[in-house]
């Protein structure tokens, strides 16, 4: 096999590069990207602090409102394009990475996002999901997890924990959930990250590195049912108790949390067997063991994937913030570039006489 | 003897032999049959190519296992094609061979049963062994038990003659005998008379870059015609001479290729780009194989993780404004059927093309089956109606295709083409279009409003005349828009779950695509007062065509129709339906298409089904015909019409 070199061009940094940006001086407002319809969302539902965040932050892309995209699955979360004033489709149920992957790569022009959750995204569309982060096509993907099947009314999802007791699990669910982040990781994610709904700043800042991501950016956020599975974040909405679990990862930082205001009496360290550990602060200082620095950007996902397995079902320890951010080529751009490379060395588009050519092929006979 | 002089090159400086006659034949049906490895698929590739350079009429069946190398020398391994040649129009692949080229006893026993009595068999002794023969259980040497006494048998030790022409080629055994497809070929060229020089170059392109194989293969290819000429094993060589056709320049081409050809040229002439998501199935996998070597044409080939995901990538190309394809066969069509019924929903043009072949389930994946129909036309939950139109011929491919985007893009609406394993491998000689005179469709996106004061844009506003809706592109200004698989109110596109609006629109959506204009059936019917009409659709075309022409010279009236558009019907074929007393629906299924036009008509038509995996052999459907036409009732009541083939 020869190797060939696809010279992609403009592979630059930003997922928005190529993306129309509105004129100088040009602005929009969050009321811009707001519909004016009905929402119909549970009251107390997560997906209203989330809309109300995207909302806000779509202005400060700067991009021209046609050319944004959401496209979600089946679910209350894949509701969500219906609230937005850009281009939306409400597809159907998982299948929403598959139609993003045609519409990002015949459309580079376009921000495409695709909206899901965990019964969406981890169950029905699964398959989707994974091939998506393995090609890394230029999508924002926004993975609303609550654990629970809500618009269905309340069945254990791909997230709930062992042994959860639903209205199809009376005896209490026997299966394993999954670790989205680690899953994601696993399937060669180039941008993985996790956020809380009820955290505007921190969601804001994690959907603005998502966006700007060149490639398949997955973001969970950990999202409130107040119907079906209330409360299932509280621990980690909670003041105090989010203290002692939020691990807030920081590129280029040491990984540590756990005291008041920011400071730290724990650090995450490494771990014999490869994995890391939560361990606190006095006892590293005694051992003297250093905290890990967080490196988003490292080529080896094994640490991002070693701070994935913090995270269990008791949320006891809970990394937040972008575990991963590496640069690959997108699946979009290497099959465009396929194409235009072929049109341009064939010497432009085909006309007629390209396409008499074409049907003629190798071997004609001519009748009189 | 005939001195009919031909362009055949000599091939070889030899003596030429002189005691072979030429005879002139009308038309020959020729099957090369041997073990999956053998070659005979490229074999039988080269022989058509020969033909049509030559410019005799053809129609090709190959018929190869779903196994890629079942085991060698076994039944299960037997791999074949097959040709009819002719002077005069070919409109079926051959119900029976007039020739077998038999390369192993596996060979010989999977096709002796379809040779017409008389017919010449060649056959390579050297893997006539006791080994091989055994595996397929001959108890005795059919060479010599007696049992090919009604043929015409040509003994002919193929693998040693190639190796020994080979000798001084310091190729290994193995390697040489791999040559002796080219030996067969090189002698039915000789005893064709067909010319050589196409093969030569073909081979000479193919190995490029493996000078050793090409000497081998060109070698063994010499070795064959000069067997020919220069033993006496054949004392008859033949000539066919060239089919009266229409002028123009030709090419010789597959169902598959024709139809990726159609969908790159249709995408050209809209202006549109052609985005293609595909997972691989047989027999539509080629489709992808072309359409992905056609970048230069701006072609985008997604090949996908999954069915779902090959058309959902085509939906939403299809969505951001290009001509999004999907292709695929059976089991494929079940899997799409739910980004189907969202295609409907979202009124976006997108065409899937089905290349049936045998179900259900896995069913017969190599072989031929028009059992689709049904799917096509309603295998989606809801009321969710979409066209389905269906290729006749390898070259109607090209043409359907071109079809098949004029009605979605005009419409707005997925379209189903339907295709099939013989159509699909079969080939044809194809008189080449002028690409300038070629229909063209306007895409007509929705352009942007100019007005700042313009209302909020309506998504579901319909033209008037076709009920299509405005086909919307992000990066549009002003056209922001959500739409998705929920009910949406009519005009606005919002959410609705009005129960006046639900109707309305489930009735809208099956106006547009009944209003679907299709042109009339043309009806073959040369005196006119036919009592019996045979109808066809897809692949029966041919066979339909052969039946006919051979029932009417014997004498019968008989009326032939062919439908290309199966939903919505052209709007005469009531009228036609019941303009004859008798109708016969030959399907390659179980009455599919009789089922619907019973349904559709209250018409009784006689439905003749075959599910053998084959194309109807045109000798049984002319049985039918000349029972159906026999101006003795006893005749006509002695054919158990709801049986199938005998």
């Amino acid at each position: 096999m020869t190797t060939i070199d696809l010279g992609v061009p403009g592979l630059g940094p930003s997922g928005l590069a190529g993306v129309p940006a509105l004129a100088e001086g040009e602005t929009l407002t969050r009321k811009d990207f707001a519909p004016g319809n009905e929402v119909r969302w549970c009251p107390g539902c997560g997906d209203y602090a989330v809309l109300a965040a995207v909302q806000a932050f779509l202005p400060d892309l700067g991009l021209r409102r046609e050319n944004i995209v959401f496209v979600s699955g089946i679910g209350c979360s894949s509701r969500f394009p219906f609230y937005l004033d850009t281009f939306g489709v409400h597809s159907i149920h998982g299948r929403a990475p598959a139609f993003a992957t045609g519409l990002a790569t015949a459309r580079p022009d376009l921000n495409v996002w695709v909206v899901t959750g965990d019964g969406d995204a981890l169950s029905i569309g699964a398959g989707h999901l994974l091939h998506t982060l393995r090609r890394n096509v230029n999508l924002t993907i926004l993975l609303f997890n609550n654990r629970i099947y809500g618009l269905t009314k309340g069945q254990y999802s791909p997230t709930s924990e062992s042994g959860k007791l639903t209205k199809s699990t009376p005896a209490g669910s026997v299966d394993a959930p999954f670790n989205p982040v680690s899953l994601a990781l696993g399937a060669e994610a180039t941008f993985v990250a996790r956020t809380l709904d009820s955290d505007r700043k921190h969601l804001t800042e994690v959907l603005g590195a998502a966006a700007r991501h060149r490639g398949t950016a997955l973001v969970e956020i950990y999202q409130n049912c107040p119907i079906f599975n209330d409360g299932a974040f509280d621990v980690l909405k909670d003041s105090e108790e989010s203290q002692a679990r939020l691990v807030r990862l920081r590129a280029g930082e040491p990984v540590t949390f756990g005291g008041p205001d920011g400071t730290a009496n724990a650090v995450v360290a490494r771990r014999d067997g490869g994995g890391v550990e939560v361990i606190s602060s006095e006892f590293a200082a005694a051992q003297g063991l250093a905290p890990i620095v967080h490196d988003p950007a490292a080529d080896d996902p094994a640490a991002a994937f070693a701070l994935s397995r913090l995270d269990d079902v008791t949320l006891s320890h809970v990394p937040v913030g972008i575990f991963r951010n590496v640069s690959r080529p997108t699946y979009d751009d290497l099959v465009r570039a396929q194409v235009d490379g072929a049109v341009s060395a064939a010497g432009g588009p085909a006309g007629d006489s390209a396409l008499a050519a074409l049907l003629g092929g190798a071997d004609t006979w001519t009748v009189d | 003897m005939s001195s009919q002089t031909t362009t055949i090159a000599p091939i070889s400086n030899g003596a030429h032999h002189p005691a072979s006659a030429v005879r002139g034949v009308d038309h020959v049906v020729i099957r090369f049959a041997g073990d999956s490895g053998d070659g005979m698929q490229l074999t039988g590739d080269r022989f058509t190519a020969e033909t049509a350079a030559l410019g005799n009429d053809i129609a090709t069946l190959p018929n190869f296992p779903a196994e890629i190398r079942a085991p060698a020398g076994t039944l299960p391994g037997v791999s074949s094609f097959q040709l009819h040649f002719a002077d005069h129009e070919v409109l079926t692949p051959g119900d029976a061979p007039d020739v077998l080229v038999a390369m192993n006893p596996a060979a010989l026993k999977a096709n002796l049963g379809d040779v017409r009595r008389g017919g010449t068999i060649i056959i390579d002794t050297d893997a006539f062994t006791r080994r091989n023969l055994t595996k397929v259980g001959y108890a005795t040497d059919p060479l010599t038990d007696g049992s090919l006494e009604s043929y015409d048998v040509h003994r002919v030790p193929l693998t040693a003659l190639t190796v020994e022409a080979l000798a001084d080629l310091a190729l290994g055994r193995k390697d040489a005998e791999r040559s002796k497809n080219m030996f067969a070929l090189g002698l039915l060229s000789w005893l064709y008379s067909r010319p050589t020089d196409g093969t030569r170059r073909y081979l000479e392109t193919k190995f490029a870059q493996r000078p050793h194989i090409l000497a081998a293969n060109l070698r063994a290819f010499e070795a064959g015609w000069a067997f020919g000429e220069t033993t006496e094993t054949f004392a008859v060589r033949y000539e066919i001479a060239p089919a009266p056709a229409k002028a123009g320049r030709y090419r010789n081409i597959t169902g598959n290729v024709a139809l990726s050809y159609g969908l790159v040229v249709a995408a050209q002439q809209a202006g549109l780009r052609l985005v293609l998501g595909s997972y691989p199935i047989t027999p539509a996998s080629d489709v992808l194989h072309t359409l992905s070597g056609l970048k230069r044409f701006g072609v985008t080939t997604l090949q996908t993780e999954d069915e779902i995901a090959g058309i959902g990538a085509a939906l939403g190309a299809a969505y951001g404004g290009a001509l999004g394809v999907t292709t695929t066969s059976g089991p494929g069509l079940s899997l799409k059927s739910e980004m189907l019924g969202l295609a409907v929903a979202l009124e976006l043009p997108l065409i899937l093309c089905d290349i049936q072949r045998g179900g259900p389930s896995t069913g017969l994946p190599t072989k031929t089956e028009q059992s689709d129909l049904l799917q096509a036309m309603f295998g989606r939950h809801g009321e969710a109606p979409l066209p389905v139109i269906a290729a006749a011929s390898p070259t109607d491919c090209f043409d359907i295709a071109i079809e098949a985007v004029r009605i979605a893009v005009t419409y707005r609406t997925p379209v189903i083409l339907l295709s099939d394993g013989y159509l699909a491998n079969g080939s044809e000689p194809w008189r080449l279009p002028d690409v300038t005179l070629l229909p063209r469709v306007d895409p007509g996106f929705a352009a942007a409003p100019t007005d700042p004061e313009a209302p909020v844009f309506r998504p579901f506003d319909r033209d008037p005349e076709t009920l299509a809706r405005p086909w919307a592109l992000p990066g549009t200004a002003g056209l922001e828009h959500r739409i998705g698989g929920l009910e949406k109110a009519d005009g606005t596109g919002e959410i609705s779950y009005d129960a006046d609006n639900h109707d309305r629109m489930v009735r809208l959506r099956q106006a547009k695509i009944d209003g679907v204009s299709v042109p009339d059936l043309g009806v073959d019917d040369p005196t006119g007062d036919a009592d019996l009409l045979v109808l066809g659709w897809g692949s029966t075309y041919g066979p339909v065509a052969a039946a006919v022409r051979d029932a009417r010279a014997a004498g019968r009236q008989v009326a032939r129709a062919h439908l290309r558009h199966l939903n919505p019907f052209p709007v005469n074929l009531g009228a036609v339906l019941r303009r004859y007393p008798q109708v016969l629906v030959p399907e390659m299924n179980l009455g599919q298409l009789a089922l619907l036009l019973r349904a559709r008509y209250l018409v009784d038509v006689v439905s003749h089904t075959s599910v053998r995996g084959q194309p109807f052999a045109s000798g049984d459907l002319l049985n039918v015909i000349t029972a159906m036409t026999s101006p003795s009732p006893q005749a006509r009541l002695g054919y158990d019409l709801s049986s199938g083939v005998n």
